[in-house]
């Protein structure tokens, strides 16, 4: 939203005139300052890039050259050998990464629409307040506070080392399921839904008809952020499974850079890092309008 | 809004009453009486049923992978519990352990204090200063991404980057750029010496903190109708401070308050960027934080009653603070 310009009407040096001056009067200082800082901002990760397709020559080099000179594949060759090593093949690693994360995202978008729904547009719903309280309690507390029980559960059960423990406690994604419900508050008309009713519609029909079409944005922000929660997450992998056949990339990430002869794989982790950082950016430059307008609508009124 | 279920009461004194035959349903059109019609629990099912088949499968996970762990974990901590054998009841033992002869707690609660001491506020405040001074530039889009990034980023994958710019050899990026301009003489090891690893640590975290709270901002700020500040001009607004206290912070209050619950979670339960850069146990602890000696506890020892006690805290403290966030942010001049 374009704010209008104004002009200066007295002489003033306080620090409120130099913040005016950085942000309107002109645009430039501010450049001046935020270019720079953005620079620095992306700059490991840059190099997390470019290291990933340096030769073995550039790799070794001292001082190590920021950027790759002569690009070439040979690192990501070097960590399928790097993980041959170990007993299962990293493209098991990367299967299983992205198996759990795809089925787990949807899973989560999908139940956590549905729970908002009532939640947001039921005329009465005793136990709503309850309900919603307990969400935003949750949102309060460390995720890494219910992991310890939470394994004790997921044993009980009998889920340790199944997909199932990677993907099930993550369903209960209470900062997901803040989100939908502010965004559905805001973004959904009351009235389209009384119409619909009227015209008698169905609920599970308005909710996927009417309701998750204008959430569109919503549900986006959602993929987006659960997608990079899960991708990055290390935790519930190293804690819920045992065998190797069921670890994912951000855990033989951890093995790689922290076993014996680490040195000896720089490459082999270069290009590891790069697999775990670059389709998170990747998600969210595709959909970074749609979290901006979702985002407007998360905050707590207390 | 917390524990006050006002709607499940009114819903039983009508329903109640039902029973006795005169049953009268709240509608948004008023009250409307029906002749036939099912009652108690049927009718209670009829109503609301829909809504709670909706609600059920986020509720049932919610229960099982939140409610019930969390209530677990309290039960826990009152016990001596190592897995193999059933745990045994101790009452507060724990506790009295970890407050007044774990040294090891003291340094990590010490260590996550000065984090997030630090890190919380200098974090909120850039992302919001940040997030203030994209808004109005063209080239908005891509310097919010910019400042994004890193905080989507993993901390296990750009600890490999951190650990070549700190690296103790003088082959690291910040040894070899101090030698060169000769501020010292021998490499200094940034992730061995004490008094240097909450620093680094710290350092690296608010490189990765305009996260949500930054995103959360950005978008709030567009909320924020241009006209507001056209009148706030007319009652004598003077200079962008005042703008910014008087108008643009009440505007986004709920998103602040968003914003700080957020940083305020991060704060305290730091543990992967410590961990990816100073390892676990980092030397002499210097790097050791609650969650670490939590995770310490639980997955290495396999000591979960003396783990849960500490995760028990971590939430009191953590939950403690965000009640008096909401209660500060509730206070002030309302709307």
């Amino acid at each position: 939203m374009a704010v209008l310009v104004r002009r200066p009407q007295t002489v003033d040096f306080s620090v409120a005139k130099v913040l005016r001056f950085l942000r309107k009067q002109t645009p430039a200082p501010s450049y001046l300052f935020l270019i720079p800082m953005a620079v620095f901002s992306m700059l490991p990760i840059v190099y997390v890039i470019s290291t990933a397709f340096k030769p073995l020559e550039e790799l070794l080099l001292f001082p190590p050259p920021f950027l790759v000179r002569r690009p070439t594949l040979d690192n990501f060759q070097d960590l399928l050998l790097a993980t041959n090593a170990l007993a299962v093949p990293f493209t098991r690693y990367l299967f299983n990464s992205i198996f759990v994360v795809l089925t787990t995202v949807m899973l989560q978008v999908l139940m956590c629409s549905m729970c908002a729904y009532p939640l947001s547009k039921a005329r009465v719903l005793p136990g709503r307040n309850f309900i919603f309280g307990m969400i935003v309690a949750a949102l309060m507390f460390a995720p890494q506070v219910t992991r310890i029980p939470q394994y004790l559960v997921v044993q009980k059960i009998g889920l340790i080392d199944t997909y199932g423990a990677l993907i099930l406690p993550a369903l209960a994604w209470s900062y997901g399921l803040f989100m939908m419900k502010q965004f559905m508050d805001n973004a959904v008309p009351n009235e389209l839904i009384e119409a619909a009713r009227v015209d008698g519609a169905q609920e599970w029909t308005i909710f996927w008809n009417i309701v998750m079409p204008n959430v569109a944005p919503a549900w986006n922000t959602l993929l987006i952020f659960g997608f990079i929660q899960l991708w990055n997450d290390s935790f519930s992998p190293l804690v819920f499974t045992r065998s190797e056949a069921m670890k994912t990339v951000s855990v033989a990430m951890i093995s790689l850079t922290n076993g014996p002869a680490s040195i000896a794989r720089q490459g082999a982790q270069a290009a590891a890092a790069f697999l775990m950082t670059a389709p998170t950016i990747t998600v969210f430059l595709l959909r970074q309008a749609k979290v901006i307008e979702t985002m407007a609508h998360s905050g707590i009124k207390s | 809004m917390w524990f006050r279920a006002t709607e499940a009461f009114q819903w039983f004194e009508q329903g109640g009453n039902g029973m006795a035959g005169r049953t009268e349903v709240m509608t948004s059109r008023g009250m409307v009486s029906t002749a036939a019609r099912p009652e108690g629990l049927a009718l209670f099912w009829q109503k609301f049923g829909t809504s709670y088949l909706f609600m059920a499968p986020f509720l049932i996970f919610f229960a099982i992978f939140v409610v019930a762990p969390v209530l677990t974990a309290v039960y826990l901590s009152f016990t001596y519990f190592n897995v193999l054998e059933a745990p045994r009841f101790i009452g507060w033992s724990n506790y009295k352990l970890l407050f007044l002869e774990d040294d090891v707690f003291i340094i990590a609660i010490a260590n996550t204090l000065t984090f997030a001491i630090i890190t919380g506020p200098v974090g909120f405040f850039l992302s919001f200063m940040f997030a203030w001074l994209i808004n109005p530039l063209k080239l908005k889009t891509p310097l919010a991404l910019c400042f994004y990034a890193p905080s989507i980023t993993g901390a296990v994958a750009m600890g490999v980057v951190w650990k070549i710019v700190f690296s103790g050899d003088r082959y690291g990026y910040l040894n070899n750029w101090l030698l060169g301009i000769g501020v010292i003489d021998e490499p200094y090891q940034f992730l061995a010496e004490q008094a240097a690893i909450m620093p680094v640590i710290m350092f690296v975290a608010l490189w990765m903190s305009m996260g949500t709270g930054f995103l959360v901002f950005l978008a709030g700020l567009q909320t924020v109708p241009g006209d507001l500040y056209e009148a706030g001009k007319m009652d004598g607004i003077r200079n962008p401070l005042q703008e910014v206290w008087y108008i643009t912070l009440p505007m986004i209050k709920p998103q602040l308050l968003f914003g700080s619950v957020m940083a305020v979670v991060a704060g305290f339960s730091v543990f992967e960027v410590a961990t990816s850069l100073a390892g676990l146990p980092s030397p002499l602890y210097a790097g050791h934080t609650i969650v670490a000696h939590m995770y310490d506890f639980a997955f290495i020892r396999f000591e979960m009653g003396y783990a849960t006690t500490v995760a028990v805290f971590l939430f009191l403290l953590t939950f403690g603070l965000g009640r008096l966030l909401m209660r500060m942010f509730s206070s002030k001049n309302e709307y």
